[in-house]
């Protein structure tokens, strides 16, 4: 028993030194996950702004343009371009000069006075005849996201614009945004973030850090030595615990700093779930390097398993929207499972033992691995 | 000899080997790396495995070693079989590759200490034993810098520092001094005779004719299959072929003429002499080379004592050129 510590020990030891040498890999530790967080959170951002539209003015009245400057007061849109044939806008739309084209009628006035979004019209569906829309939106619907942003414009309410008094409308339903009620979408992705990095990492580093002994041949020498191979297994992974916090800390430590991602839970929670999902990862990196023959095939089978952990896990598209083909994926992946638990505690402050699903799973996730890399590890060359 | 003569008396009982191994075999698809392979080592020699390129030495020593599981045969290590025992072997060999197999990104001493925890020492230990293996071993300057920045000979030194960290019984070199000088190897061999000296059984792999000189005993190996297995001289005593010096001009001419009668096993340029291995069946090999038109009356001819390299030759069947630099190393002996 002594011994085995000592030997587990000593693969630490030799582990880091290699790692304090390797200033590539050491960079890499660092920078991933900075890189990768101003990338995510300064570039992706579903709540959309300025996007490029043209208009058509087929009215040209001083109305026209005030309904020009409401649209464009919303921030939404930005008018860029102004064309006078309906040709001319498609081919800006073809040409992707601008993603919408705006076409305000000839008889604009007399539809705004009719239209129920000034709040005077009857409901449109006893008087259709009578209210019709004020104005089009051609949209270019490739992407989405913008045409559903764009189509969020369809019900704009243009009371100012005729200056009349405000629509005391009520909502058929109240909704109230808890945790992120300004909609950020940084505070969503941060701690998704941690989940992403977690797994190319983790997964990277350990299988390389195995299949290297492989390919440069220690292999050979260690074999032939006592060192047993879950001792071997353990004291490689135990350094690259410690590196997966360290980045941890990055992540959220620059999310709440200089994204303003709340942090509601407490440490130990994120502590024991981020430890749950660094050993499953890890332990799928053992996996990996009982069938990768190289560094490159390990790295080829990281970012295999890091596709799905990024589009299923619910990091970018919510896992409530997938066929039940890609939900059944995404329950076999950690990140899934990771990424639940990182933003329950994180966000809602919730223990992890009240997520006693998804814990259990990385738990059961972890010793199955453990199992069968420590089976298939070969204590031979063959 | 005389030691080897002490050691070679009284061995019937099969516990008295370090290595036996029957009819070991080991296909690589369709290949025969090592083809019905019988071994007996003795305790406390120096046993040599003598081949060429890809005759299998390797890929004996990864059998013996437990690294590679054998196709058929058996093999038992000090008393224990392989591969079920192989757990309880692994504190009592030590294995230093052919490949340089320690980390390039470590220090003398780093590499070393590693070793010595795999191979539980204690801390006290650890010290007496570093500093003692880097001092024999003449690594005491070079003990921080790193494996990778040191000379083809240097590595090889501390591979060899690191298998024997534990003071393994039974210890396999793979071809340990392919990149050491003959001054060095002088040395290395010096290291070897020590540690026999101390109870170590020691089997080495080599292409060099000194060094396998050296060897208490020796297998000739040739495509997985081995051609003889016997001491040096015995080897040399016993040979199936004779030699005959030729001194005269025009060697290469002679040579290429020579090699063609059946009797000729082979024929090498060693300086201005022509080595002409002649079948053992042969009665009167020089008259035999006299008669050929292709050598003068005032060529002198003599039959000389067979060198190691002969053995290997005339055993491997193999035709040494004669710039080959591997096996001319002491050929001449
Ligand atoms: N893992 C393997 N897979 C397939 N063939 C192999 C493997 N290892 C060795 N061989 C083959 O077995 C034969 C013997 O190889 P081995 O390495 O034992 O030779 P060797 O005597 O050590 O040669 P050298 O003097 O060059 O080191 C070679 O033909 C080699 O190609
Ligand atoms: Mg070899």
């Amino acid at each position: 028993m002594k011994t085995s510590l000592l030997r587990i020990q000593s693969i630490v030891i030799k582990e880091l030194l290699q790692l304090k040498r390797d200033k590539m890999t050491f960079g890499m530790v660092i920078m991933i996950p900075l890189v990768q967080l101003l990338l995510f959170a300064f570039a992706i951002n579903t709540n959309i702004r300025d996007i490029p539209v043209g208009v058509l003015d087929h009215s040209q009245t001083s109305l026209s343009r005030i309904l020009q400057q409401t649209v464009s007061a919303t921030g939404i849109v930005k008018f860029t371009h102004s064309y006078t044939s309906i040709e001319e806008a498609q081919i800006a739309i073809d040409s992707n000069k601008v993603r919408a084209v705006f076409i305000i009628p000839q008889d604009v006035s007399q539809r705004l006075v009719r239209s129920s979004s000034v709040g005077l019209g009857l409901p449109a569906s006893s008087k259709q005849e009578t209210s019709r829309p004020v104005a089009q939106w051609l949209v270019d619907g490739s992407d989405t996201m913008i045409a559903s942003t764009i189509k969020s414009l369809r019900n704009m309410p243009l009371t100012e614009l005729l200056d009349k008094p405000a629509n005391r409308n009520t909502a058929t339903f109240e909704t109230t945004l808890l945790y992120n009620p300004e909609q950020r979408s940084v505070v969503n992705i941060v701690p998704g973030l941690v989940a992403v990095i977690l797994t190319m990492t983790m997964i990277m580093f350990t299988s390389a850090a195995i299949v290297r002994e492989q390919e440069r041949g220690n292999m050979e020498m260690l074999i032939t030595t006592p060192l047993a191979p879950l001792e071997l297994m353990i004291g490689k992974i135990v350094p690259y615990i410690f590196i997966g916090a360290i980045q941890v800390a990055i992540i959220l430590g620059l999310g709440y700093w200089v994204f303003n991602v709340p942090f509601n839970g407490g440490l130990t929670q994120l502590a024991i779930a981020t430890f749950l999902f660094i050993c499953a990862s890890l332990v799928l990196g053992l996996v990996i390097s009982t069938i990768a023959k190289s560094q490159l095939q390990s790295m080829q089978m990281t970012v295999f398993v890091l596709l799905p952990s990024i589009l299923l896990s619910g990091f970018m598209f919510p896992y409530e929207g997938m066929p039940l083909a890609a939900q059944y994926i995404a329950e076999a992946l950690p990140a899934t499972h990771f990424i639940r638990l990182i933003r329950g505690v994180v966000l809602r402050d919730v223990a992890v033992v009240d997520m006693s699903f998804d814990m259990l799973w990385l738990i059961t996730f972890t010793c199955f691995g453990l199992l069968v890399a420590a089976l298939r590890f070969k204590k031979s060359l063959d | 000899m005389s030691r080897l003569n002490n050691k070679l008396s009284g061995t019937d009982n099969v516990n008295d080997y370090a290595i036996s191994a029957t009819q070991l075999t080991r296909n690589f698809s369709n290949l025969t790396a090592v083809s019905a392979l019988d071994l007996q080592v003795e305790k406390q020699t120096i046993y040599g495995f003598l081949g060429p390129n890809g005759s299998g030495k390797t890929t004996a020593i990864r059998l013996l070693t437990g690294l590679l599981k054998p196709s058929s045969g058996e093999v038992n290590i000090l008393g224990c079989n392989l591969p079920k025992e192989a757990q309880n072997l692994r504190m009592k060999i030590g294995y230093m590759t052919q490949k340089f197999s320690l980390y390039d990104d470590l220090t003398v001493k780093e590499n070393l200490q590693f070793v010595s925890k795999i191979y539980g020492l204690t801390p006290n230990e650890q010290k007496a034993r570093l500093s003692e293996l880097l001092s024999v071993h003449q690594l005491t300057q070079q003990s921080n810098q790193f494996a990778d920045s040191m000379s083809g000979g240097q590595k090889q030194r501390l591979a060899l520092a690191a298998s024997v960290i534990h003071k393994p019984k039974l210890l396999f070199l793979d071809e340990p001094t392919s990149a050491v000088d003959p001054q060095n190897r002088r040395e290395f061999w010096e290291q070897l005779f020590d540690l026999c000296d101390q109870g170590t059984t020691i089997l080495v792999s080599t292409h060099y004719m000194d060094e396998a000189e050296r060897c208490h005993k020796l297998a000739i190996l040739e495509n997985g299959i081995k051609r003889a297995d016997d001491t040096p001289q015995n080897l040399m005593d016993n040979m199936a072929a004779q030699i005959v010096e030729i001194g005269a001009k025009d060697l290469r001419h002679i040579k290429d003429q020579l090699i063609q009668l059946p009797q000729v096993v082979s024929a090498a340029q060693l300086g201005t002499h022509l080595r002409v291995l002649v079948n053992k069946a042969e009665d009167d090999p020089v008259a035999l080379l006299q008669q050929q038109p292709c050598l003068h009356t005032s060529d002198k001819l003599a039959l000389v004592r067979p060198s190691l390299e002969d053995v290997f030759v005339s055993c491997t069947n193999q035709k040494i050129t004669d710039d080959s630099s591997t096996t001319s190393q002491g050929g001449i002996g």
